[in-house]
């Protein structure tokens, strides 16, 4: 499937994903868990990808960080990182790449850190995988970016559980700027927090990102959390990018049913109230996906030929800078949404 | 529906097949040999090999060795069944309780488990059976006594884990009496492991049920297979050439014990209905997941999931 | 009116640290009344620590009080006797629990909860009626066709569906008050919406209330009539939900409201490093238990334990600084 001209075509991008698709070798056949995705990312650049349970983002994130397992696999595409295909590469080069240029931050950190070693022996871990550092050199350097994240470095001595919740997920954080990597990638590093500590780190990260002026790709379910803080915004579901733009525009001006449908799904606690639909139905079966567009089965708006044409990634005519996955802003002969679907048929 | 689950496994197919013929053959012996030729002395020519008229050959005593296997199935059987049902019956009994009631009684029932577990087991039974006698019941209790101690901490184990799931609180939120949580809303998540344990208990059984008659502490009179090992060693079979009197009972009893441990393959689908083969799928579509889902276990379904 | 259920100076602490000679206690609900009335949803809205999965706790009796009192229907719940009045109790006062994956038996089929529920709380119906019954509640938790879907095992639904199981466990006693401990916070954001819609649903047309524990103040206030703020095992503000949410009084309120991201509000990027987060509330000394959070203190807050007072009509908060004396109730 190839994509139409993307709106940023920037060779100087950071991270330039085309046409990724990742499959899952189940018992029952091939699974394709992102089919065909682009993404681009400048230098400084903080993207976030959000969608549902079972949409592919996580599958995504680790495809691009090449942390996927068997019986995932790459199936297809590239992903370009500083000029190399990261899917190509040869594993030593790989790990030249890893925490140097390119780091991960994991949802859990009580999943991710080794609950009995001292935090500063895991960032010595970290730090001697990828140089040869003497011991001074590391604890000034793991000093320096415990401060970096508000955190006294005296916990470098401590054990995991000893610190809070929040505070763990910022040891996290400070272990992925080691380096002063390009790109971060975050898988939901916020979603076991309390709302406070959450917005208390989302913050952080973002001065963080100003200061020292790395990329960011976050992955989240929560749209309002991450619309806040980034600045553009991609939109998966089923798999596929359904929406692509400046998050100002996709969230005043969603051009995807999809999209729409979910951010009227979050209730407000300003202004006015009002009864909400959310989206009825559940997100379909990645190994028996439905005719047509993926969506079509809880599309609010979905026509006829919803159920048997496949969207591409289409740019929007008025704001180029924007792409949408429906057959509404197909450039020939775009079809009319502004009834309501002519069936319905959510399980 | 289980038999369907069970016919589809080609590792429990075989076991299932192996534990069938040594069924009806314990069951219908007289079908496939007279007792007669097992047991009398001097029926026949001593230390024949095999040939139409004795497929197994003779014993140095004369007796048929096909027909003496053929009667002896039923005594093993008997033996690995009811061993490894009370040895299993007493794990489970033991570990939810443990489990379940927690505190005092926990702490009172895992004393005892870890005791009986680090009793060295073969000195203890060789002791029991010494004073206790010959018989199989005998030998059934022994093996009961010395075998439940295992399962019981495995069975602790996992009841613990399933403690605080929230449906085993939705139940007791629901007013269910204890006994009802832990017969009917803990033990059925605890199928599989309960019926692993009973087919280990049972293989543990035969082999151990085996080698306690090799020594000469079971039934000498018995047509048990331990026991054709006890004789045909006692009367230097091999010195003597017969090598199938040796040969036929040890592979009689590699090939029971190799039969309840195929059948464990299956048995871990009858307990989780979500490894159950999907019922309004196309059938063979889901014929061919049933088979290979089952030799992979659930694992693929999670990834299936978790995308 | 009596209301339906009122817990007075309700605490609950638990032993921590050492096993048996420990004398530390984790406070984890102190002093605590709450009232819930007929026919309404209250919201009791905290972060992890505040309490408020105790309470839930609490009113369904899993745990005993430590001190204070509930009565439900004006009767005090220490006095239920027998295995029947306890009975009763479970059946007007049922839980939903948050975890769609662990709630059902992955073992029976999803209709067997219900199936029990009914053979215990209800048992002057006939097994047709029962029957009956089961596929109303089904339905009527907006899974169709119910005859289809009692069939189902756990794994062939989805996690909002099992979640509506989950509500239809509970509306198969005829409930008056089901206590829902974040019975949302594992779904989809978009499968959110429909559980509240289906919890708002039960109240209007079966008259059932509902105790909705939550840490998303957002849908609190979606679905809520009145809502209950918790910190640190206290209640720190209480009212309707409008009026609460439009003028908070107490400044963990404030700080709760103004974390809620708002996409549509400029980023202002302060530097607030973390401050310190929920306590654990072990052995507590008297005073306010936010002080050390809060921007607003002063040293009668190191001191002396804010108690409720009214700040208008029906909305109370417990703090020196802004809500330092009873206004009269208008």
């Amino acid at each position: 499937m190839t994509p139409t001209s993307r709106p940023s075509e920037d060779t100087a991008a950071l991270l330039d994903v085309r046409d990724l698709r990742i499959v899952y070798d189940s018992p029952r056949g091939p699974v394709e868990a992102c089919s065909g995705v682009n993404l681009t990312v400048r230098p400084g650049e903080f993207v976030g990808i959000v969608g549902e349970s079972g949409c592919g983002k996580s599958t995504l994130l680790f495809g691009i960080a090449q942390l996927h397992t068997a019986p995932a696999r790459i199936a297809g595409g590239e992903v370009r990182f500083l000029g190399e295909d990261l899917v190509t590469l040869p594993p030593k080069e790989l790990n030249d790449l890893r925490w140097r240029n390119l780091a991960v931050v994991m949802q859990s950190a009580m999943n991710a850190l080794n609950p009995v070693r001292t935090i500063g022996d895991q960032f010595e871990d970290a730090i001697l995988a990828h140089e040869k550092w003497s011991d001074e050199e590391i604890r000034e350097r793991s000093a320096e970016v415990l401060r970096l994240v508000a955190i006294d470095p005296v916990h470098l001595g401590s054990y995991p559980h000893q610190l809070s919740g929040g505070m763990r997920q910022r040891a996290m954080i400070a272990m992925a700027l080691l380096f002063t990597p390009d790109l971060i990638v975050m898988d939901e590093p916020t979603s076991a927090l309390d709302v406070v500590a959450q917005r208390s780190l989302m913050v952080q990260i973002k001065e963080l990102q100003q200061k020292l002026g790395f990329a960011v790709v976050f992955v989240t379910h929560d749209m309002s959390l991450v619309s806040h803080f980034s600045d553009r915004l991609l939109v998966m579901y089923a798999g596929q990018v359904v929406e692509f733009g400046p998050t100002r525009t996709v969230f005043d001006t969603p051009s995807h049913p999809y999209s729409r449908s979910l951010l009227d799904a979050f209730p407000s606690i300003r202004g006015p109230k009002v009864p909400l639909l959310g989206i009825p139905g559940d997100p379909p079966n990645l190994a028996d996906p439905p005719e047509g567009c993926r969506f079509n089965p809880r599309c609010p708006v979905a026509q006829e030929a919803c159920r048997s044409e496949a969207p591409e990634l289409y740019t929007l005519e008025a704001s180029p800078d924007v792409q949408s996955r429906c057959l509404a802003h197909r450039p020939t002969d775009p079809i009319d949404i502004s009834s309501p679907a002519t069936e319905v048929t959510a399980s | 529906m289980k038999f369907a689950s069970l016919v589809k496994n080609r590792k429990a197919l075989i076991g299932l097949i192996l534990f069938g013929i040594t069924v009806v053959v314990s069951l219908f012996p007289g079908l496939f040999a007279s007792q007669a030729d097992a047991d009398v002395i001097g029926a026949f020519a001593p230390n024949l090999g095999p040939s139409t008229a004795h497929l197994l050959g003779t014993t140095s005593y004369g007796e048929d060795i096909f027909s003496q296997l053929v009667f002896g199935a039923r005594q093993v059987l008997v033996i690995a069944l009811a061993a490894g049902g009370f040895a299993t019956v007493l794990s489970v009994l033991i570990g939810i309780t443990a489990a379940y009631l927690g505190g005092v009684v926990d702490e009172f029932l895992s004393l005892i488990t870890n005791v009986v577990l680090i009793l060295p087991t073969f000195p203890l039974m060789i002791i029991l059976a010494r004073y206790a006698g010959t018989s199989n019941w005998v030998m059934i209790f022994v093996l009961v006594a010395t075998g439940w101690s295992y399962g019981a901490n495995q069975m602790r184990a996992q009841a613990l884990s399933l403690r605080n799931r929230d449906f085993l609180e939705a139940a007791r939120v629901r007013g269910e009496r204890r006994a009802y949580i832990i017969l009917f809303e803990m033990m059925p998540t605890m199928t599989s492991l309960i019926v692993a344990n009973f087919l280990g208990s049972a293989l543990y059984s035969v082999l151990a049920a085996s080698g306690l008659q090799f020594i000469g502490l079971g039934n000498r009179s018995s047509d048990s297979w331990g026991t054709m090992l006890y004789w045909a060693d006692s009367q230097e079979a091999l010195q003597a050439g017969n090598a199938m009197w040796i040969i036929a009972p040890g592979l009689a009893i590699a090939v029971l014990s190799a039969a309840f441990a195929l059948m464990n393959y299956a048995f871990d689908e009858i307990g989780n209905p979500a490894l159950r083969p999907v019922r309004r799928k196309d059938l063979r579509k889901a014929k061919k997941a049933a088979e290979t889902l089952e030799e992979k276990g659930a694992g693929h379904d999670a990834y299936v999931e978790a995308v | 009116m009596t209301p339906l259920l009122e817990t007075r100076d309700l605490s609950r602490h638990f032993k921590v640290g050492g096993k048996l000679f420990s004398h530390r206690l984790l406070h984890a609900v102190d002093d605590v009344n709450l009232t819930i009335n007929e026919r309404e949803i209250v919201a009791l809205v905290g972060e992890s620590g505040s309490g408020k999965s105790t309470m839930a706790r609490l009113l369904a009796q899993v745990y005993k009080p430590t001190a204070g009192q509930i009565a439900f229907q004006g009767k005090d719940l220490a006095q239920l006797r027998g295995r029947k009045q306890h009975l009763q109790y479970r059946s007007d006062v049922p839980m939903v629990f948050q975890d769609p994956f662990a709630s059902l038996n992955p073992v029976y089929r999803v209709s067997h909860g219900i199936k029990r529920g009914l053979k215990l709380h209800r048992p002057e119906l006939s097994a047709r009626e029962r029957h009956q019954e089961l596929l109303r509640v089904v339905a009527a938790v907006g899974l169709n066709p119910p005859e289809e879907i009692i069939e189902r095992y756990p794994y062939e639904l989805s996690g909002g569906q099992r979640q509506r199981i989950g509500f239809a466990q509970a509306l198969a006693y005829r409930p008056k008050l089901i206590l829902a401990d974040e019975p949302v916070s594992m779904l989809d954001v978009s499968i959110r919406i429909g559980l509240l819609n289906v919890m708002a649903k039960l109240r209007d047309e079966e008259g059932v209330s509902i105790l909705y524990i939550t840490h998303d103040i957002a849908s609190a206030r979606y679905v809520s009539d009145r809502v209950m703020v918790m910190y640190g095992g206290h209640v720190v503000e209480s009212g309707p939900t409008e009026s609460l949410l439009a003028d908070p009084q107490h400044p963990y309120t404030q700080l709760l409201l103004s974390a809620v991201p708002d996409p549509r509000a400029p980023l202002e990027v302060t530097a607030e490093a973390a401050k310190a987060e929920p306590p654990a509330v072990i052995d507590p000394e008297p005073g306010c238990r936010f002080r050390a959070r809060c921007p607003l203190a002063v040293d009668e807050c190191a001191h002396v334990t804010p108690v409720l007072r009214t700040v208008e009509h029906g909305h109370t908060a417990a703090c020196h600084v802004t809500a330092p004396t009873e206004v009269a109730a208008a």
